[in-house]
């Protein structure tokens, strides 16, 4: 089975405080530390582990600049064959569609089974695999927390919906999934495993090579602004020493019925 | 003003979602004086129930009646909603897992913008759309532009649009289920996997102890289950903590979980997504130690300690061990 995995490199928020800046333009992105969007690396590992069963091969592609390589030679790491890197001074503030008609351009170049995609990323949207789909007119299904192969044209996929209950359908080769977090656990990647593929050749595509125009990538939503958002009263802060803390917190427990 | 405004209705049992009054709400929000259409897709008796309530407070329901759409398959309702809506819809839909599966192909096939995830309106300025949105988990927060010349589908979060309370609306069913078109689809829905069930019902506590990602490692949940037996509580958690296998997915709280209604809710280490927060019901006293003093959890809150949670633990069990 042939496999796409898109990922796209992120700021971590396990490892930064995510700030707006000054003029609230962007977010803070001085010593920003990135790393691959969690959900990325899930469907990375589904893919290796379906190529591992069936065989075929996995390729993890990227929408981004030279920076972003990284994130595919991480994946590569963990396991996936080849890396695909699609960069254009044009694709720089792509929204959702634009990264799905640039991501649907590469899918055509090669013969490909089955796509993934993590089912979010940081901006929180969801929407970059369910649009490829549309675009390739190939069937959808998000949230996927499971996958059985079934046959060369057809599998099983579970979705999560809400209340930890799962969808179970059957979906027609080829298609695009959106991979939720916990359908497995991503292996780990060291040090040695990232130094291995350090040298091996990544193909960049543009949007010449890739045959798109600038209409094709061009954006009908685009970010105004970033703020923090003024809220309610929010909590109430207790200060003092990690005793006094405990001591005023015990206190209200007892009140509110927290203690038995 | 662009196109008409579609309110697309998700229902069970024969009952409207909560989300058909806050999309209604939310449409008030892009245009107060514009009629919204809410469009209902099912079968049979159950499907004319939903729509026939929703007329006190839709002008217009349109309804598609097709035994093919008795169970929501998005990629089936998309292909109804492509042939019976105008190109210049402007279509409105939960942000959940039926939103995240039917929104983004619906725009593409419809041409139109799309915005996911939309806590707030904040006018049309022109063609385009002012839309707040979240990022990064909640950590900050962007006003988005959204071009409604084409069309545009968008989806809006569950719980952030205050609900309409109209029932004066008097409307009409409207049957489009002769233009729904071929409804042949490669995914087919075979059936609902209930979740399983953990050998604790943490919907029953009235006091949970509940861990995120800042436990950081297996054997620190330890410590959290120490502290609930002290306090007479059950351990509940956060999404990562069921994804990294720590504890079971009976455990969960949030959208993709549990749905609890403690008194008293303890978030140790938890950010608080939306999505565990939806999980919380019925307005507990909330108390939330992080180290991060910026967690979004602490906007909801009723108590916060910025501290590390493995410390605090710890020394919290002993304190409420020693005033017992």
């Amino acid at each position: 089975m042939e496999i796409l995995v898109c990922v796209k490199r992120v700021p971590d928020t396990a490892e930064n405080e995510i700030e707006v800046n000054r003029d609230g333009s962007d977010i803070e992105r001085d010593d920003l530390v990135y790393s691959v969007n969690e959900w990325d690396n899930y469907a990375v590992e589904e893919a290796i582990r379906i190529r591992d069963k069936v065989g075929g091969s996995v390729t993890v592609a990227t929408v981004g600049d030279e920076d972003t390589e990284e994130v595919l030679r991480r994946e590569m790491a963990m396991g996936a064959d080849n890396g695909i890197l699609l960069s254009d001074a044009a694709f720089a503030g792509a929204d959702g569609r634009g990264i799905a008609a640039i991501l649907k351009t590469a899918v055509e170049k090669g013969k490909y089974d089955l796509v993934l995609t993590g089912a979010l990323a940081d901006d929180g949207a969801g929407q970059v695999g369910g649009m490829l789909a549309a675009l390739l007119d190939w069937p959808y299904a998000s949230v996927v927390n499971s996958i059985e192969i079934l046959d060369d044209s057809k599998i099983k996929v579970g979705r999560e919906i809400e209340g930890g209950n799962h969808e179970i359908n059957e979906i027609e080769l080829p298609c695009v999934l959106s991979i939720q977090t916990g359908i497995n656990e991503p292996r780990y990647v060291g040090i040695r495993g990232i130094r291995k593929v350090a040298s091996v050749e990544i193909p960049v595509y543009g949007a010449a090579d890739l045959g798109l125009s600038a209409e094709a990538v061009g954006a009908r939503v685009s970010r105004a602004d970033y703020f923090v958002p003024v809220l309610g009263a929010g909590a109430e802060i207790l200060e003092g020493s990690m005793e006094e803390k405990i001591d005023k917190l015990i206190e209200l427990l007892k009140a509110k019925g927290g203690l038995k | 003003m662009a196109g008409q405004v579609f309110a697309y209705i998700v229902h069970k049992n024969g009952v409207a979602d909560d989300t058909a009054m806050e999309l209604l709400a939310a449409a008030a929000k892009i245009d107060a004086g514009v009629p919204v259409t809410a469009v209902v897709t099912g079968a049979g008796a159950e499907l004319d129930g939903v729509c026939n309530s929703l007329t006190a407070s839709y002008p217009e329901v349109w309804k598609i009646d097709n035994p093919a759409l008795a169970y929501p398959n998005a990629e089936i309702i998309r292909k109804a909603l492509v042939n019976i809506l105008p190109a210049d819809a402007i279509v409105l839909l939960p942000y959940d897992t039926f939103g995240l599966d039917l929104g983004p192909g619906l725009s593409i096939k419809l041409d139109s913008a799309y915005v996911a995830d939309a806590v707030d309106f904040e006018g049309v300025d022109g063609s385009r759309l002012k839309v707040v949105r979240q990022e990064y988990s909640g950590m900050v927060s962007t006003h988005v532009l959204c071009d409604l010349s084409k069309g545009a589908v968008l989806t809006c979060r569950p719980g952030s649009f205050q609900p309409v309370d109209n029932t004066t609306a008097a409307g009409k069913v409207v049957d489009k289920s002769p233009d729904a078109g071929d409804l042949t689809v490669k995914r087919r829905y075979i059936q609902v996997v209930e979740a399983e069930k953990g050998d604790v019902d943490i919907t029953k506590s009235d006091v949970l102890v509940s861990v995120g990602r800042g436990i950081e490692d297996q054997e620190n949940i330890e410590l959290a289950e120490d502290l609930a037996q002290s306090m007479g509580a059950v351990v509940s958690c956060s999404r990562p903590i069921v994804d990294a296998k720590w504890l079971e997915k009976a455990r969960q709280v949030g959208t993709s979980g549990q749905t609890v209604k403690p008194k008293v809710y303890l978030a140790l280490g938890i950010s608080g997504s939306f999505q565990h927060l939806g999980g919380i019901k019925g307005a507990p006293f909330i108390v939330a130690v992080n180290k991060n003093p910026k967690a979004p959890i602490f906007q909801v809150a009723d108590v916060g300690i910025v501290e590390d949670i493995l410390e605090f633990i710890p020394e919290l069990a002993e304190k409420v061990k020693e005033s017992k």
